[in-house]
């Protein structure tokens, strides 16, 4: 809209700025962070977390919007006023979806927040594949769009395979120094990240030996996996330690990757061209980027698969498949379809468990998290899923003995399949 | 020695603690006892009592229930999940069960066993089910037992909204208000909670087979077997109340604990309990008062603000009654021409008003001196038009020109006045000396005065102490600032923690003042509010509460002497306006009488469920309308034009079309986007030559028969009433039902994208998820762009060509034909908007725009708000029928303007700013996420503008009180300022 008025980041600013990054992903964000160096930027993923985040983030956002907002706002405001960082030389970024989820006025309501805090002059930059601002001195370009997924492809591997050994490790934290030695060595690879995928590959095979490497002791878990709204799912601020909890309890847990949402943003500029007539001029585009980045994902996946110690996730083209019956892959604000798949998925994985992390009141979540669950459990009477809502008035003790219900249940089912084993 | 091993479950809830001991499969010990939140201590207290009977046995322990698992976590004991706990009582004890149903003191649960089990909790938003009861007991001035008894003789049910118990409240507080029969409220009251329960647990799954009855509540309460089993059609074999009920969860871990494998000595394991450690209490919240001298100092500041007395009996001249009839409470005031205090009254209403009101009169009456004469009288409150009718009392005043009446006696140049009471919290901001802004709290976060004294009766103090306690606590606990069903589960979560008494009572004072400014005044900086405030209400008197604000403001603020009688005292300085009082005479009063009885209307489909009582004389007054129909005295308003019942007429003008063309009957949902695009649909189906059926107008019925096949609850009202609209069109024997999946809605110009919110455009996909009827006919929800004429042309081809034998070319001409009609039925819409502005302005009449979405034209949906408003005075518009006339259309509007319907309110909001006789009123439905963002935004365009901003936030929830209020507030506020 022509009177939209924000404060672009300009080249000037790239200069001089440090760049805040919310607490969502650390080690993806972080390998991003890393890798925009090349490109001269100066970037900190935000840590300060506890109940103080969400009591600012509540004093300037209206109190009834998404539980995500007011948390990164929180966190931004609350770094902001922390005295850390000189206010007129820090810039705040936020990665945007897009769409009629209400997500997509999180850059609105943080200008505004910030405004109402006071600190109105400082730029938001605001990443979107639906170009929605104009930040001169922050482009993504073909390449930086690319480099960006193989950081994705580092952060996801990194995840996936922390969730698969630390639950077994012999020697407690050995999988979080593993974490950490690898991200301090990748961390100067991104750096100096080339386009060659070659490289990835060589990296990842590395990734896959160190984590061989550690010394495990194969017992029967329960696996619960980890869906649901795109923050609360990933962030522990938001979903209070989920990931951590899961482990004290005894359980592996599965959570799918970011690899997906990024591809699954970029179908959905495919699906409004064949369900609606649109994009037209840019569908040429937006196939070939499509096409390239799964083709990343597939060799990325056999990696993995190749090695077979791991367990690996579906390649997205068949994950998408996956909704047939269920639901349409028109479905596309917020996590859309895709959660509803990355259910299924699940279930073809052989984790019949699931966690559905959602914001308390999350409206796509109500079609495609809480309105899909009849049919996924008609279909899969194995499946044990129970729906979570985060909230800022929620507490934890209900959260976590929601799940011990689900967790109790799966204990059961394993117990009964080692039996039937036997 | 003994080599036997016995098996101990322990359960300890929110409310109590429960023990059971087996021997086999033979009980041999139980134990049901309130804990008053001394989790440790109940529990070890209890094992001593077995220790006592059995000495030092051998136990395999397990401990389970919400408040168990930091004690089984500081113990290191067993701990098992409650609701699996009664998986295991259910296969050992009635094993052919289909069902289980259990209501605790906060948790309600459904446990389904056909083909696995399928265990569900209530969610964050459904709490209060057991304490909820006791809570409405307290309400209703009985014990629980009473209560119980009193719902076995009712004769009617009234609708409660069953979302939470804070809803709940809300309806049944104008019930009783309004004199309804407390047998009949009781057993409404079960409804609603087992109406809860079905709808918020079931979701979607039919209750059918054997159900097994567990939990405190479905033991004790008869009425609430009854009601249970009347709803879910069950006859005594098939609904089984078993006798260990009450203990079901601690009999559950006992089964689990055999199957655990440790062993442990009563003994030890007592001292396990009494020694574990918990968790230290992190808090950063210092202390209301560090000493006495502190309290004292505080004391004496707060003492200056009082209100000269003087002595009724001695009193000669003119005096004037203020009454003010609340929610929970009534109070009186009698002053005299100075302003001084003759008289005062403070005290529940027992939900009965008028015997307190009468009582107190002939009180009043029985002290007045001959030299003495009753001036004027006036009555504000929730009880306002009842009192009036009974007592003739002079006049009505509305609850905010009241509180602001007297705040100006205590603060000439008072600027905000916060006033927290039973029910309700209410501030308004007062600038160039009106009422600026009004703020009330939601249905969702109400009940502040009257939940902190719920709270102190269910841990065993009355308030006065409890309150008490918090003064000096150390470290008062946060429990965030939510509406009370949150704050339940947060202290729970702090009794958890091992957080005392006192720090609760602390906790719960702070958190009572930041819901006040966080959520109802939603203030940023202190510095918003104002320099001078004035604070009253009951609430106030309670010291903990009041220091908790200053603290939290930063400076200090006026608290009257009166702070509880503020309404009633503003009332009678209003009434000294009055010329020559009409009030109600000694000797009639003596005589009066009056009795209530509940009545259907049948004024129109609506069916309100009224309250007529009569009084002595013959008077009688009708309650519980939601529009001026059965009243005698007819509205002389009732003829203003009104855009809602325009584009009601038309809707209904879409009547079935009984074309026998096609032989296949198509219907159409009048829900949701529906109730925009039906225009479009409708003629070009019709031109098709399908027979076509349009749902009725929304009603309850038609939202109970969808009622169970709703999966989310928390989903907004418009949306949870299409599963009842779609199974009536499957009912009336439709082939197929249409409601597209529509992401893009019209383009409007002006706005960057014009999208649906998620659930409009997408709600089909849940339908067909969740509701199997769709199975049996051809539901149809195709994704279309209805931007683009030839997209949609090939899209409808695509679904219809084939099947039905339809030319591209009939498609083209029936899709031109369908938009020509819709675009009638918009300049209709306009065209009428247009004319009704003209008509306030002949008329010289004030015009309000009720804002919403179309869908909000539903008279279920919006409750007749818009006849509410006619018959306060205005020409009602809808923001679809005036946005066009805003003379900017570029507003700056600061967040992402990307909905169709979401961008008409903003212009809406602009027009009314253009306008000096346009007032606007945001209609908002519960669970709108999106309304999250806009209300914020037409604020921020009234307010910068220069207007009132007044928000209607509506669900399911009938009472329409709260609501008159609000808008009676705003015509007071306008008039104020003179405009």
């Amino acid at each position: 809209m022509e009177n939209q008025k924000y404060i672009p980041f300009t080249e000037d600013m790239k200069k001089e700025y440090k760049i805040l990054i919310p607490d969502m992903l650390p080690i993806h964000f972080g390998l991003i962070a890393k890798m925009m160096e090349k490109y001269g930027y100066d970037m900190e993923v935000l840590k300060n977390h506890g109940a103080s985040v969400a009591e600012t983030g509540l004093k300037y956002v209206h109190n009834d919007t998404c539980y995500p907002a007011i948390l990164v706002i929180g966190q931004f405001i609350e770094a902001l006023e922390s005295g850390k960082y000189d206010i007129h030389k820090t810039a705040l970024i936020y990665f945007q979806t897009g769409g009629g989820c209400r997500a997509s006025n999180y850059i609105f309501l943080l200008r505004k927040a910030l405004e109402k805090a006071g600190y109105g002059f400082v730029p938001v930059i605001s990443i979107s594949l639906n170009g929605l601002e104009k930040h001169p001195g922050f482009k993504l370009s073909f390449g930086r769009v690319v480099r960006m997924f193989y950081c994705i492809i580092y952060g996801d591997m990194l995840m996936s395979l922390k969730n698969q050994v630390a639950p077994y490790e012999k020697n407690v934290g050995d999988c979080d120094r593993a974490i950490e030695e690898i991200t301090a060595s990748l961390g100067a690879k991104v750096a100096n990240m080339g386009l060659s995928f070659r490289t990835v590959k060589k990296n990842c095979r590395k990734i896959i030996e160190r984590f061989k490497s550690i010394p495990v002791e194969q017992k029967p878990k329960v696996k619960v996996g980890v869906v649901g709204e795109i923050y609360v799912k990933y962030s522990s601020l938001g979903n209070n330690g989920l990931e951590k909890f899961l482990l004290k309890e005894d359980a592996e847990p599965v959570v799918p990757g970011l690899l997906d949402f990024f591809l699954y943003t970029l179908y959905s500029k495919i699906t409004d061209r064949k369900l609606f007539g649109l994009n037209k001029s840019l569908y040429p585009l937006f196939v070939i980027l499509y096409k390239f980045l799964l083709k990343k994902q597939k060799e990325f996946i056999a990696l993995t698969a190749k090695d077979g110690r791991f367990d690996s996730p579906m390649p997205f083209s068949e994950v998408s498949k996956l909704i047939d019956g269920y639901i349409n892959e028109g479905v596309k604000m917020g996590e859309g379809w895709l959660l509803t798949a990355e259910m299924l998925e699940l279930k073809e994985r052989g984790v019949k468990n699931i966690i559905c992390a959602q914001p308390f009141g999350c409206l796509p979540n109500h079609i495609c998290g809480k309105g899909m669950m009849k049919p996924i459990k008609d279909r899969n009477p194995d499946m044990n899923i129970v729906a979570v809502d985060y909230d800022a008035g929620a507490t934890k003790v209900n959260q976590e003995n929601r799940i011990k219900l689900m967790l109790a249940c799966a204990r059961d089912n394993l117990d009964g399949e080692i039996k039937n084993a036997i | 020695m003994q080599d036997k091993v016995y098996s101990l479950g322990v359960d300890i809830g929110s409310t109590t603690a429960k023990v059971v001991l087996l021997d086999g499969e033979e009980i041999k010990y139980e134990k049901y006892e309130r804990h008053n939140s001394a989790v440790r201590e109940k529990t070890a207290e209890i094992l001593r009592k077995v220790y006592d009977k059995y000495g030092d046995i051998a136990v395999k322990p397990a401990i389970s229930g919400s408040a168990g698992l930091g004690l089984a976590e500081a113990a290191k004991l067993p701990f098992v999940q409650e609701v699996y706990a009664e998986g295991e009582v259910v296969k050992r004890k009635e094993p052919d069960t289909q069902c289980v149903i259990e209501l605790g003191g906060e948790d309600a649960k459904i446990i389904f066993f056909d083909g696995g089990t399928d265990e569900r909790m209530n969610g964050t938003c459904a709490g209060g089910t057991g304490a909820f009861i006791d809570q409405m007991a307290t309400l209703l001035n009985v014990s629980v037992d009473e209560l119980d008894e009193l719902s076995l003789k009712a004769k009617k049910i009234y609708p409660i909204a069953s979302r939470c118990g804070v809803f709940a409240k809300t309806d049944i507080q104008p019930l009783l208000n309004q004199g309804a029969k407390k047998e009949d409220v009781a057993a409404s009251i079960y409804k609603s909670v087992v109406n809860q329960t079905i709808a918020g647990l079931a979701r979607g799954k039919r209750i059918s087979g054997k159900v097994l009855f567990l939990g405190g509540p479905l033991y004790f309460l008869k009425g609430l077997q009854k009601s249970f089993k009347e709803t879910l059609n069950l006859d005594d074999k098939n609904a089984i109340f078993p006798p260990y009920s009450r203990f079901a969860v601690a009999l559950g871990a006992a089964y689990y604990a055999e199957k655990t494998s440790i062993d442990i000595k009563l003994s030890n394991l007592i001292d396990k309990i009494s020694n574990s450690s918990h968790s230290v209490l992190k808090t950063d919240i210092a202390p209301l008062f560090l000493n006495e001298e502190d309290y004292a100092e505080f004391t004496a500041r707060h003492n200056k603000a009082v209100v000269k007395k003087a002595d009724l009996n001695s009193y000669k001249g003119n005096v004037y009654i203020g009454i003010d009839c609340g929610s929970t409470t009534t109070k009186l005031a009698v002053i005299g021409e100075d302003k001084e205090l003759l008289y005062s009254y403070y005290g529940s209403n027992h939900g009965n008003p008028i015997e307190i009101v009468k009582a107190q009169l002939i009180d009043i009456y029985s002290h007045l001196s001959p030299d003495c004469r009753i001036a004027g009288s006036a009555v504000t409150g929730y009880g306002e038009e009842l009192i009036k009718n009974a007592f003739n009392i002079d006049v009505g005043v509305v609850e905010t020109i009241a509180h602001f009446t007297a705040a100006k006696f205590f603060k000439q140049d008072v600027d905000f006045i916060l006033d927290i009471g039973g029910q309700d919290i209410k501030c308004f901001k007062i600038r160039g000396g009106a009422i600026d802004s009004i703020m009330l709290n939601e249905a969702c976060s109400s009940g502040c005065g009257s939940f902190l004294e719920t709270f102190a009766k269910a841990l065993g103090y009355d308030i006065a102490e409890f309150a008490k306690l918090g003064l000096y606590a150390k470290h008062p606990v946060n429990l965030g600032s939510r509406c009370t069903v949150f704050m339940n589960s947060s202290v729970k979560q702090a009794q958890k923690d091992g957080a005392g008494i006192d720090d609760i009572s602390a906790g719960l004072s702070i958190s009572v003042v930041k819901n006040a400014i966080y959520k109802v005044i939603r203030a940023t900086s202190i510095s918003e509010l104002g320099k001078n405030i004035v604070v009253q209400g009951g609430t106030f008197y309670n010291d903990a509460v009041l220091r908790a604000f200053e603290r939290e403001l930063g400076f200090n603020v006026i608290r009257p002497d009166i702070a509880g009688l503020m309404g009633a005292y503003g009332a009678a300085i209003y009434s000294m306006s009055v010329k020559e009082s009409r009030i109600i005479g000694y000797e009639e009063l003596e005589h009066f009488t009056h009795s209530s009885k509940g009545i259907l209307c049948n004024g129109c489909t609506n069916h309100c469920h009224l309250t007529v009582n009569t009084f002595s004389g013959g008077k009688s007054f009708i309650s519980g309308n939601s529009c001026e129909k059965p009243l005698a005295s007819r509205s002389g308003y009732s003829t203003n034009p009104d855009l809602y019942v325009d584009k009601r007429e038309y809707f209904k003008s879409l009547k079935q079309n009984f074309r026998s063309d096609k032989n296949y009957k198509i219907g159409l949902p009048l829900c949701l986007g529906n109730y925009e695009l039906i225009p479009l649909w409708y003629n070009l189906f019709d031109k098709l030559g399908f027979e076509l059926e349009v749902s009725p107008e929304s009603n309850r019925q038609i939202y109970e028969l969808g009622q169970f096949t709703i999966p989310s609850d928390t989903a907004c009202y418009p949306a949870k009433i299409m599963h009842g609209h779609i199974l009536k069109l499957i009912q009336d024997g439709c082939d197929a039902v249409f409601y597209p999946c529509l992401p893009y809605n019209v383009d409007e110009e002006f706005t960057d994208n014009h999208y649906n919110c998620p659930v409009v455009a997408y709600y089909s996909e849940l339908l067909h998820s969740n509701v199997s009827e769709t199975e049996s006919i051809d539901f149809m929800y195709p994704y279309l762009n209805i931007n683009d004429k030839k997209e949609l042309c090939i899209e409808l081809y695509q679904i219809l060509g084939k099947k039905f034998n339809i030319s591209k070319k009939q498609i083209k001409e029936a899709v031109d034909y369908g938009f020509n009609k819709l675009n009638e039925y918009r300049e209709y819409v306009a065209k009428r908007g247009e004319e009704a502005v003209k008509y306030a302005r002949e008329n010289n009449m004030r015009i309000l725009i009720l804002a919403g979405r179309p869908y909000h034209v539903d008279s279920e949906i919006c409750h007749n708000i818009d006849k509410l408003a006619r018959s306060l005075g205005f020409v009602v518009v809808s923001e679809d029928s005036i946005y066009h006339l805003a003379k900017n259309k570029r507003v700056e509007v600061k967040v992402l303007n990307q909905w169709t319907y979401h961008s008409r309110l903003y212009l809406a909001a602009q027009y009314a700013v253009e306008n000096k006789d346009v007032e606007l009123c945001q209609l908002v439905s519960f669970g709108c996420g999106v309304d999250a963002i806009t209300t914020d935004e037409v604020r921020r365009i009234l307010e910068d503008g220069g207007k009132l901003y007044t928000q209607l936030k509506i669900d399911e929830i009938t009472n329409l009180g709260s609501i008159k209020i609000r808008l009676r507030s705003l015509l007071g506020a306008i008039e104020e300022r003179g405009c």
